[in-house]
């Protein structure tokens, strides 16, 4: 048994170690940022905060929510991160059982298959896709962001072959008592397709929530920007002149604990999904990825 | 014998077409198979397929108010512009540079840490090491931007840890330093990406034959000579898929990161292909330019795509469908 050999436990305990380190490192900018978010102004200033408060206060955070900027922005992203999600979900669910039927019983399948597939490798890039948006009149509407990358291809293939591996037996009972395909799916299907429709809603939930270039091409207006466009704006690219801000609002946008208390706001969502995400997203990956 | 039995259908009895009923029965079948695809169809057709015609405007000299339709034709003049264009010699290098060597450490670094993790068999602690490296590819760029902006600043926490632990006198500028700075995208990018990059190869580590084991195991080899002769061939086919797929992205270095991490003082050595097309392309409103240089780039990662296809295939028996 090599688990028993003293070379082996010597490597253990550097592999515990080095393991450790490795998930500690990945946390340690997200504590640092919430140290520094929960800090007074002047040590923070003074680069004093190192993984844990100075001076501990909520002023940073009283700040942020009562600028109204913020809120609209955080508030636009919700909005936004429900309407696309579900705009996704449904257009994949509906998708991926109408891909998974074989092509004997469809025999379209394989043609709307490459349709498909054939959006994954080519595109028209930044430009035309703009201009099709400005001559749908899209601008600055919240349709610019959520409707244009709303058909996840890949996500509807993994749903594909999830609703292909279902059994059979079940459908055609179904089919025998009457069922029509709207309802073999929403009876039949989804309900044992939760695990891989959880994984699909949190990767659309987390991938809307994140997204922000978008919004910099198709939003003009920074009162309609979501929130991570907005604090694109003010912290990473520091571009205040949109805002068009007064004195004492931009002295508080650009205070150190204030910009920690926005940027740790805007993770937040995804950082509170996340462990329900976790339990799902690896079979999801792994459906995909491997095949027999 | 002399009477045969004849299944009567109800089609000969009311004198109706069999293949009529049958066509029939069939498009009742499939036509909520097709209103169920229309959503998505549509909107492929309305924001993919209608830009890809788009892209003529790579030959054209495009303004806005002309329209796609009135804009004058120019050949190929914007590609020529393109490679006649100063800077874009150093972009392009950068761009393969940077994204080649995410690539690279992008496949070992997952690679060894999935060795690493197998090796653990307290599940607790295996749990909890994934869900931490998992965690940063969930966040965008936006707020580790805006969390690297300020530990790399020169009097970050970075720097301070350096000066006081480390005894460094000078700060560094990670940020303002064109080196340095390919140093950060790329480990950047490692640490967001390399806790997600496991997940493959643990789901491959799961499918080893145990038996491989049990049969290393008595002829007396020692854990790494396991690792050696059983687990690293064993997963050599996934790491030959993975690496080859990824050859696409030679020139895809990654917008959304250095964007949120560039400045003008690491243009020279931190610009890359797509933020120079958002730069020169979309604010200066050069259209045609920034779609030229699109095509250009989606050409190049096609052909390596397919020969990472071909590749994968040959080598690994890798199969898209």
């Amino acid at each position: 048994m090599y688990q028993k050999t003293l070379g082996y436990r010597a490597f253990s305990v550097f592999n515990y170690l080095l393991l450790s380190l490795a998930g500690l490192l990945c946390i340690i900018p997200i504590i640092h940022i919430l140290a520094i978010s929960f800090s007074a102004s002047a040590p923070a200033n003074a680069h004093l905060v190192g993984m844990w408060p100075v001076d501990f206060n909520t002023e940073s955070y009283t700040k942020t929510m009562n600028n109204p900027n913020f809120l609209r922005a955080f508030w636009i992203s919700i909005f936004r991160t429900a309407l696309g999600a579900s705009i996704t979900l449904i257009v994949i669910t509906l998708g991926g059982y109408a891909l998974s039927k074989d092509t004997t019983a469809f025999k379209a399948r394989s043609r709307y298959a490459w349709y498909f597939v054939f959006t994954m490798w080519f595109s028209g890039g930044i430009v035309p896709l703009y201009i099709v948006i400005r001559n749908l009149h899209m601008m600055n509407t919240i349709w610019a962001l959520v409707l244009p990358g709303s058909v996840a291809v890949f996500n509807m293939i993994l749903l594909m072959n999830f609703f292909r591996a279902t059994p059979k037996e079940l459908e055609e009972a179904a089919f025998i008592d009457g069922a029509g395909h709207f309802s073999i799916l929403f009876r039949v299907y989804l309900p044992l397709a939760m695990p891989a429709l959880a994984t699909m809603s949190l990767f659309t939930i987390v991938g809307n929530w994140n997204a922000w270039f978008d919004a910099l091409l198709y939003i003009n207006d920074y009162r309609n920007y979501p929130l991570a466009t907005f604090l694109q704006t003010i912290i990473v690219q520091q571009d205040f002149s949109k805002l068009n801000p007064d004195v004492n609002e931009l002295k508080n946008i650009s205070q150190r604990t204030v910009k920690a208390a926005q940027i740790f706001i805007g993770m937040l969502p995804v950082l509170l999904v996340y462990p329900f995400l976790q339990r799902f997203f690896v079979k999801g990956i792994v459906l995909g990825a491997v095949k027999e | 014998m002399g009477t045969t039995t004849k299944a009567i259908t109800r089609n000969e009895v009311y004198g109706e077409n069999t293949e009529k009923t049958k066509a029939r029965g069939f498009l009742k079948r499939t036509w909520p198979l097709h209103i169920m695809l229309l959503p998505a169809v549509i909107l492929q057709f309305i924001f993919v397929y209608i830009p890809l015609g788009g892209l003529v405007i790579a030959f054209q000299d495009y303004k806005p108010y002309d329209g796609i339709f009135h804009s004058k034709w120019v050949g190929l003049e914007h590609f020529k512009f393109m490679f006649d264009y100063p800077d874009i010699k150093q972009v392009i290098t950068n761009t393969a540079f940077i994204a080649a060597l995410k690539i690279i450490c992008g496949i070992i670094v997952p690679f060894i840490f999935a060795l690493l993790l197998n090796e653990v068999n307290f599940n607790p602690f295996k749990r909890t090491v994934q869900t931490l490296v998992y965690l940063p590819y969930f966040i965008s760029w936006v707020f580790l931007g805006g969390i690297l902006n300020d530990m790399l600043s020169s009097d970050g926490i970075i720097n301070t840890v350096l000066h006081n632990w480390f005894g460094v006198k000078e700060s560094i500028l990670f940020l303002g330093d064109g080196n340095w700075f390919r140093f950060v995208v790329v480990l950047s990018d490692v640490w967001q990406q390399f806790g997600y990059g496991t997940i493959v190869y643990l789901a491959a580590l799961a499918g080893v034959n145990p038996s491989l084991y049990e049969a290393a195991e008595v002829d007396g080899a020692t854990r790494w000579k396991q690792t050696w002769h059983v687990t690293i061939p064993s997963l050599l086919p996934i790491v030959i898929v993975v690496g080859t797929l990824a050859l696409g992205n030679i020139l895809n270095a990654g917008f959304d990161q250095i964007f949120n991490l560039y400045n003008p003082l690491v243009y020279s050595k931190g610009d890359i292909i797509d933020t120079f097309v958002y730069r020169t392309g979309i604010l200066n409103g050069q259209y045609s330019l920034a779609t030229a240089v699109g095509i250009f780039k989606s050409l190049i990662g096609f052909v390596l795509i397919i020969v990472g296809y071909q590749l994968a295939k040959k080598y690994a028996d890798y199969k898209i469908f």
